[in-house]
């Protein structure tokens, strides 16, 4: 029953050649959004691929839910260009939002009605014809195993259950292209691996293109391709096996007694660099089994926990803005008001 | 979850030759208005609690508001010399607290575009290929329906109150009702669309609502009031609604015509209003409203 969801391809494949004519489902070329002095979006270039899935990663207040509200034709963008699905997000925006799903930051499902019901709706404002519904709207719940509950209300929902759903109601209309903003927000380790088991089991199934915020590093290397993306512009953008090759060899982190006077002496006596987490100090270095003796033999202040690691996506994105990036949250609140501000519009 | 059922695997394969049809088409104007129309009268209907929660308000003043009153104000002569034995204040305080559940009803639905939009269903229909000024007058719409609704209610306590309805005057009551409706619907949408944060609703209910509610006619005769008085109460769009429906109530009441007329029109100097100006003030003030409202529906930032 499954097969509808599949229309985009066979769709777009009848199209007139003028929209099919990119293979990019989304493009973006020198996006700016100012809000008054405050640059939310600060010149930001990308190509998406049809039937990728793209991650855009950084912290709270990046420009992340700026630049998805542009694409969603939410918030107009203040210059440059944006495509999706081929089509202009400025001049056409009700073109382009027939053609996208999206799920949103907090959940937007109507408590007080069912999973049917809410689904229903959606269904209705896309103009799904009305005979072609019920099969649709069950293909959906089945993608997100929520069949069994299709007629319960949300409010007796939990909260990984009401973002399949949600995710269910973005592909029902077969969109080209699925935006999610930080779809996992909020959700236990274990739901949000299934949440992703379901998205990746829509794209194989539908050829949609996925597009979607995160700050969380671990969910990021699940994207086909990654764009790392702080203070409005895009500081990395690769595949996260590329971006992680970035960071040369293993990461050691250690915790010592005084983590400053430790950097002071890893630099002037080993000629490594090491940057500040939290409460231990991470150095990359081209063989981490060889560099840990010689860092506990050096060091003058006593040390704590000792670990090498594989490079992850923190580690790039700690290399690239010398910041972790949850470090920059609370700063960026303001920012995400203004974000949420502009949407309400 | 990521366990692949060989029943999963045929489904996909299914998946791969299945053929492409359409399935989605444009959604006309009319159509989106009665969508976002539906949605809002489905949740109503669900949210039964609420319903009748809302009508504690008119029924405490109808009941002791009223009858409380009623019996201070010298015994059978509400209005003054001429007017029957039978009239009293629960009776001219009836049409207004109609008026009344109506324009409780209809603010407080429309504010719930605030809330919606914040956090629900509106934000997602914000994003969705309909026309903007179609979701405007849906929302409007269905405030309005939920308005009439909640005073075609308070209809039913009318023999309470000594007024018999006929049946023509029950579908009269319930065309005025619905212009006052629709018309403080569109107002309220046109209020809430560029409001913010639910904190603004205290202020629209107190620094609007309530002063709409007083000075409407609801509770006293716009007659004999003071000079600044009287001029508020004629720019109040409430009024106009509240005139009709009396007119309406207190015929069917069985009061003499000139008494029907002297306690519910709006008088403006010499000139009575006549009831259809009644109606065509109001909604060509709804109609103002309405067009603010789309206006700002459609605004993107």
């Amino acid at each position: 029953m499954r097969h509808d969801l599949i229309v985009t391809q066979a769709a777009s494949a009848a199209m007139p050649a003028a929209q099919t004519a990119s293979a990019s489902a989304i493009t973006v070329s020198g996006l700016v959004k100012r809000y008054g002095a405050v640059t939310a979006v600060a010149g930001i270039d990308l190509d998406v691929a049809r039937g990728e899935i793209f991650g855009f990663l950084g912290p709270n207040g990046a420009g992340k839910s700026t630049t998805i509200a542009i694409l969603c034709t939410l918030v107009k963008a203040t210059e440059g260009r944006a495509t999706v699905a081929g089509i202009d997000v400025t001049r056409h925006p009700d073109e382009v939002r027939s053609r996208i799903g999206l799920v949103f930051q907090d959940p937007s499902l109507d408590n007080q009605l069912t999973a049917r019901e809410n689904l229903t709706f959606h269904a209705m404002v896309y103009g799904v014809a009305r005979n072609r519904r019920r099969e649709r709207i069950n293909a959906a719940l089945a993608m997100v195993d929520l069949s069994d509950r299709a007629d319960a209300p949300v409010m007796t929902f939990s909260g990984g259950m009401k973002r399949r759903l949600e995710v269910a109601r973005g592909i029902l209309h077969a969109p080209e292209v699925l935006f999610l903003d930080e779809p996992t927000q909020g959700l236990d380790p274990q739901t949000r691996a299934r949440l992703w088991d379901h998205l990746r089991d829509i794209r194989a199934n539908t050829g949609l293109t996925i597009f979607m915020t995160t700050h969380y590093m671990e969910e990021a290397e699940w994207c086909d391709r990654i764009a790392i993306i702080d203070q409005g512009t895009i500081v990395a953008l690769g595949t996260p096996e590329e971006l992680k090759s970035q960071v040369g060899g293993d990461v050691v982190v250690v915790q010592t007694d005084d983590n400053a006077r430790a950097a002071g002496e890893i630099a002037d006596l080993l000629g490594a660099t090491a940057v500040t987490d939290g409460d231990s100090l991470r150095i990359e270095v081209p063989n981490g089994a060889a560099f840990i003796p010689r860092l506990i033999t050096t060091l003058s202040v006593g040390v704590g926990n000792v670990a090498v690691r594989r490079p992850s996506l923190d580690d790039v994105f700690l290399k690239l803005t010398g910041r972790a990036i949850r470090e920059g949250d609370a700063d960026a609140r303001q920012a995400v008001m203004r974000a949420f501000a502009a949407r309400r519009r | 979850m990521a366990i692949e059922t060989p029943e999963r695997v045929t489904e996909r394969s299914e998946v791969r030759l299945a053929p492409a049809a359409p399935v989605h088409v444009r959604v006309s104007m009319a159509q989106a208005v009665y969508i976002i129309w539906y949605r809002d009268v489905l949740r109503f209907w669900r949210d039964r609690t609420r319903l009748f929660a809302s009508l504690a308000q008119p029924l405490l003043y109808l009941i002791i508001f009223g009858v409380g009153l009623s019996s201070s104000l010298a015994k059978g002569s509400f209005g003054g010399s001429g007017v029957p034995k039978s009239f009293n204040y629960t009776q001219f305080v009836y049409p207004g607290i109609l008026g009344m559940a109506v324009l409780f009803t209809a603010i407080f639905s429309a504010m719930s575009v605030v809330w919606d939009r914040e956090f629900g269903f509106l934000r997602e229909i914000l994003v969705a290929p309909i026309s903007r000024s179609a979701v405007a007058l849906g929302k409007a719409l269905g405030g309005a329906t939920q308005a009439t609704f909640q005073g075609m209610i308070m209809l039913v306590f009318a023999p309470f109150v000594g007024v018999h309805l006929t049946v023509l005057a029950v579908l009269e009551l319930v065309g005025l009702l619905f212009v006052l409706a629709f018309s403080l619907t569109c107002f309220g949408v046109a209020l809430s669309a560029r409001m913010r944060t639910m904190q603004g609703f205290q202020v629209v209910m107190n620094f609007l609502m309530m002063p709409m509610f007083f000075l409407s006619g609801a509770l006293f005769p716009l007659s004999g009031l003071p000079a600044w008085m009287t001029v508020l109460t004629r720019f109040d769009p409430v009024a106009y609604g509240i005139a009709p429906i009396r007119s309406a109530v207190l015929g069917a009441a069985g009061l003499p015509q000139g008494l029907v007329d002297h306690f519910s029109s709006v008088t403006i100097g010499n000139y009575v209003v006549p009831i259809w100006l009644d109606i065509v003030i109001l909604l060509a003030f709804g109609a103002v409203m309405l067009g603010i409202a789309m206006r700002s529906f459609r605004h993107r930032d």
